[in-house]
């Protein structure tokens, strides 16, 4: 029987799955940071905190309402994107004509805003969310015990992305929505409510996130510093994949959640560095990422 | 400059020794995580600790004007060490306490010697802090590694798990936990199968179950804290690991991690601590009180150590009347410790205090009665047995 570096090729195809699942979160967290760098060129810090608030609002539609799962994938990304909508009129909107730093400062301390005031309410240590019941247990694959919850979220973020991807690439809406980006003044011209786009877009690139953080709840603690700790990563899955770059963010989210999951198999102690030295590898090849175009 | 501050100590030293004979004031700084992965075993709850423990002195009336000021070392040993070296050179900070995380405490460990104050950890780990870096103005008060690794790994190879795989936080810490089980697993017999060291903090530890559960050991270490233990626990849970028949062993896990898993995903967890809030009348009245200042919250045993650490040092004072750190870290040595929450015990020559251990099992959730009833007990490990014995530590300080 082969073995790859004293690996069995059961336990190999398990972390490729395992890895797979992870790419998930990275590309939908990837692809609403992407299309909101895209069209608004605001690089969004504030995304990690609305991914945690995804999860939060999740398990407070439980705790205190008693609304269930199902529920809240659908609630929690349209309260927490409502919110990005209020955040973009009322702060982002004042800085589209200024550099690009304004912009990362405003939403990187919205970001520390945010995860402080939940901090402060709930703690460090997490809030247990359960799974949902029609996705408790899990099959034998042969190589490997795959939990049911997680085989949905791998499935839940394929959908999205690739709906996503269609609604932008493919549709009337989308073609708004790019001809905007490249020149915001004639999609005006042609009596397109462009500023009421932008705004809808920070809403959807925020629901996205909150998505995510609802997915993610039942998997990870539910606690206040859980987008900090994911949004570096996510980032450079955005600058390998090329900034704007929808297609790249997808495809890289997935492809380096896979790199990410076999390190930990050969050397688990560089795991969290592994994407790190990649996104050095490709600027240093590709400075516009592998899938963006150089301007 | 140098002389402008020279002449400023003389006039602070001098405004100090004036207020001296009226009262004697002493200054205590609880430096600790207040907003990373141990603010809730640790954080605000330790400063709460500290300062029923000056009102259990009746300090005031005792002549002594204590102090409490609070400081976040964010986990990082730099930070640590600058707030600990301001504490002492600008604020007049006399003791230290609690410092949760073993990197930052041994930096700490380090300054407090070199400025020859006093440093009383409570929330940290390493068992270096009485081995080869122990200091003689250090004192270990809660836990440490060897105590967490003979309770609860002397218990898992009793129960027969004899074969071991570790999930291992790759710092400080998590190496020395990993180490001391490790030895505990061997000299009893067992052995130890494979290790996995992940980058701390993590948050998917699926990869490194799935690799556990495919060394086919009977336990799974768990060498982490916090959120990370949460989150192993948590997915191990769903990846059915003990289903398949392998038990779950948390080194180092917190009542404030059991709050966070819900014993749905706890229940049957054995693990060691020195403190717990139901265990008897005693510990249940500071536990009543000090959840009322804390929101509801219980302590932690870290949060017992502080208390208990604090009335030790001011007893301390009172006794030697003074507060410099020679007189007080002899009198800590030498009076046995005696308080509500950890009983009679003593501080050893290199810096360890020592006490009873008790190894808990977390209940079922149709086995809790009311919020926060977690433990049941499933044996006492005697003071004598608990903590690494005297020589056997290298600790410089410790002749023979």
């Amino acid at each position: 029987m082969f073995e790859l570096l004293g690996i069995p090729p059961q336990a190999l195809f398990g972390q490729l799955l395992l890895g797979l699942i992870n790419g998930s979160f990275y590309a939908i967290l990837s692809l609403g940071l992407a299309i909101i760098f895209g069209l608004l060129n605001i690089i969004n810090f504030t995304h990690g905190a609305q991914y945690m608030m995804g999860a939060f609002v999740a398990w407070m539609l439980l705790n205190y309402a008693g609304v269930g799962y199902w529920w809240a994938l659908l609630l929690a990304p349209l309260v927490v994107g409502a919110f990005g909508v209020v955040i973009e009129r009322l702060l982002i909107s004042r800085l589209y004509r200024l550099d690009h730093l304004y912009g990362l400062l405003l939403t990187f301390g919205l970001a520390l805003i945010i995860q402080g005031l939940f901090r402060n309410q709930y703690g460090v240590s997490g809030l247990p969310y359960g799974i949902p019941p029609e996705l408790t247990g899990g099959h034998n694959l042969g190589f490997m015990f795959l939990p049911n919850y997680r085989g949905w979220v791998v499935v839940a973020s394929l959908v999205v992305c690739l709906a996503t991807w269609f609604v932008i690439e493919k549709t009337k809406l989308g073609a708004y929505l790019r001809a905007a980006t490249e020149n915001p003044t004639l999609v005006q011209a042609f009596g397109i409510n462009v500023p009421r786009l932008v705004t809808l877009t920070y809403g959807f690139g925020v629901a996205l996130a909150a998505l995510a953080g609802v997915l993610a709840a039942p998997i990870y603690s539910v606690n206040p510093n859980m987008g900090a700790d994911i949004i570096i990563v996510v980032f450079a899955v955005v600058v390998i994949g090329g900034m704007g770059s929808i297609l790249g963010s997808i495809v890289t989210g997935f492809g380096l959640g896979l790199v990410e999951g076999l390190t930990k198999v050969f050397y688990p102690e560089a795991a969290s560095t592994v994407i790190f030295v990649i996104m050095v590898l490709v600027l240093l090849v590709k400075p516009a990422g592998l899938f963006g175009r150089n301007a | 400059m140098k002389l402008k501050t020279m002449l400023l100590a003389t006039a602070l030293v001098g405004a100090l020794a004036g207020m001296a004979e009226a009262q004697t004031a002493v200054k205590i700084g609880v430096l600790n995580d207040r907003s990373g992965v141990y603010a809730d075993l640790s954080g605000e709850g330790s400063v709460i600790a500290a300062r029923m423990a000056i009102e259990d002195f009746k300090a005031a009336d005792r002549g002594l004007k204590v102090e409490v000021v609070s400081a976040d070392h964010q986990n990082k040993p730099d930070i640590g060490a600058s707030i600990a070296r301001k504490w002492y050179d600008q604020d007049g900070v006399d003791a230290i306490f609690d410092v949760p995380t073993s990197s930052v405490a041994l930096a700490v460990n380090q300054v407090t010697r070199e400025k020859n104050k006093i440093f009383i950890d409570s929330g940290a780990g390493s068992t270096d802090l009485t081995g080869p870096q122990c200091s003689p103005n250090t004192i270990h008060w809660t836990y440490d590694t060897y105590a967490l690794a003979k309770g609860t790994g002397g218990a898992m190879v009793k129960k027969g798990g004899d074969s071991w795989f570790f999930i291992t936080a790759d710092y400080a810490f998590g190496h020395s936990l990993e180490q001391n089980t490790a030895d505990v697993v061997k000299k009893a017999g067992g052995k130890v199968l494979g290790t996995i060291r992940h980058p701390f903090p993590g948050s998917d530890f699926s990869s490194f179950l799935l690799q556990a559960q495919a060394s086919k050991a009977k336990v799974i270490g768990l060498a982490n804290a916090g959120g990370d233990t949460i989150n192993t626990i948590k997915q191990a849970a769903e990846f059915g690991v003990t289903q398949g028949g392998q038990n779950l062993a948390g080194l180092l896990i917190f009542i404030t991690d059991v709050h966070a898993l819900g014993l749905k995903a706890a229940q049957g967890l054995v693990l060691t601590e020195s403190f717990y809030w139901d265990r008897d009348d005693a510990s249940r009245a500071f536990s009543k009180r000090f959840a009322e200042k804390s929101g509801g919250k219980m302590p932690s045993m870290v949060h017992a150590g502080v208390y208990s650490g604090v009335l030790h040092y001011l007893k301390a004072i009172e006794a030697a009347k003074s507060k410099d750190a020679g007189p007080v870290m002899a009198k800590m040595k030498e009076l046995p410790t005696d308080d509500p929450l950890f009983g009679k015990g003593q501080v050893r020559a290199d810096g360890r205090k020592i006490h009873d251990m008790y190894l808990f099992e977390v209940k079922k959730p149709e086995e809790s009665k009311a919020a926060w009833d977690y433990y049941k007990l499933l044996a006492t490990i005697p003071a004598a047995e608990a903590f690494r014995p005297l020589n056997e530590g290298g600790c410089p300080l410790v002749k023979g």
